[in-house]
């Protein structure tokens, strides 16, 4: 038996920064993903010695995130005009590849929990079951979401090579 | 409708400047956390004629330096171990350590005036451990010589232990204590750190 031993939260940024740095970019976009990113590690090394040794890291970093990128909708949605427009601005700023606007733009138009579910199950590979666990609902109904999510994606980014897709 | 888990890869929504956008933001995690006390071991490596070392820092002050042949790895987690796992890579808190290490190893320093977090150590180790810089620069006492410095003379093997476990070798200065036969006896960087230090310390 292997004694499992909690490591120093420096691996935790290296090993999951960069699932969780695309994971907020789905849930956000472009732009407030990094401040989301800020504050999940942020509340994540508060939290940290409390962790169990064994807890699987990534999913409870995407539990933060989900509920910073909360707080980021609930802000964005009390201030409206301004922020909606700065999301399509051109940016160098993490989209990537050309023509992708179109890609954002489709995310964005997702509801909520199909967003929410193909950002933790394709971008962060967590199984449905934790995805229900954070989102709330059933197993199945993650799993619906997910799919759903991927078909709307592709009718509305038709553009897009969903990578390996069928048309 | 089946979507197979391949069908959308998580690299789909990364972006060539990754790497960068990475680096800056856990530059800004270090000091986020250093600013609401979160921060309770900050560390960074240097270069140096001993080759890399590790240093990292509580609140408190300095609680470690580490050889490349002690695995800095291990180093670090040993420290979550014992200290706290709320460790970062963040090299600002390091920064007077780095630079008098910096005089220290061009000749340009020969004692160290930094803030020490000795709370690795216990016992007659950390007794010893605080007497070490006594030993001036430039000299070398025996094992058993450090023992009466200490005010135990007997304690000769012991002392040699708290030398060996020593966490801030260079800065404590544990190898400027030699065999009592005039032989270099065991370092933690290894005899040839050892020697290395005694031969800049000569010049």
């Amino acid at each position: 038996m292997t004694v499992s031993v909690k490591q120093p939260f420096e691996k935790v940024v290296e090993q999951h920064g960069g699932t969780v740095l695309r994971v907020c970019r789905v849930l956000l976009g472009v732009h407030d993903a990094q401040d989301a990113w800020s504050e999940t590690f942020l509340a994540a090394m508060r939290a940290y010695p409390g962790l169990p040794d064994d807890a699987n890291a990534e999913a409870w970093l995407v539990t933060i995130a989900h509920r910073k990128a909360i707080d980021v909708l609930r802000a964005r949605s009390r201030q409206p005009a301004p922020v909606e427009a700065v999301p399509d601005a051109p940016t160098g700023l993490g989209v990537p590849g050309a023509g992708d606007a179109d890609l954002w733009q489709a995310v964005r138009s997702l509801p909520d929990r199909q967003r929410q579910a193909v950002a933790y199950h394709y971008v962060a590979g967590l199984p449905y079951a934790e995805i229900a666990r954070i989102i709330g609902g059933t197993t199945d109904a993650a799993r619906r979401a997910a799919a759903d999510g991927i078909k709307n994606l592709r009718k509305n980014y038709p553009g897009a090579a969903l990578k390996g897709a069928p048309a | 409708m089946t979507v197979s888990p391949n069908s959308v890869s998580p690299d789909y929504f990364a972006s060539p400047a990754d790497a960068d956008t990475l680096a800056r933001l856990r530059d800004k995690l270090g000091l986020a956390a250093e600013a609401e006390g979160l921060l309770d071991i900050a560390y960074t490596t240097v270069d140096s004629p001993v080759g890399a070392l590790l240093l990292a820092a509580t609140p408190k002050g300095l609680i470690r330096v580490a050889y490349d042949i002690e695995d800095h790895d291990r180093v670090l987690d040993a420290l979550s171990q014992l200290v706290s796992p709320r460790v970062l890579r963040a090299p600002r808190r390091l920064d007077a350590a780095a630079r008098e290490l910096g005089e220290y190893f061009s000749g340009h320093r020969q004692v160290f005036d930094l803030p020490l977090d000795l709370s690795l150590s216990r016992g007659f180790r950390q007794l010893v451990q605080r007497h070490l810089p006594q030993i001036g620069y430039g000299q070398t006492l025996t094992y058993g010589q450090v023992a009466e410095l200490v005010g135990n003379p007997k304690a000769v093997r012991a002392v040699g232990t708290a030398c060996a476990t020593n966490p801030l070798p260079v800065v404590v200065p544990c190898h400027r204590v030699l065999r009592a036969d005039g032989t270099i006896g065991g370092y933690v960087g290894g005899p040839g750190a050892k020697a290395t230090l005694l031969r800049l310390e000569a010049a």
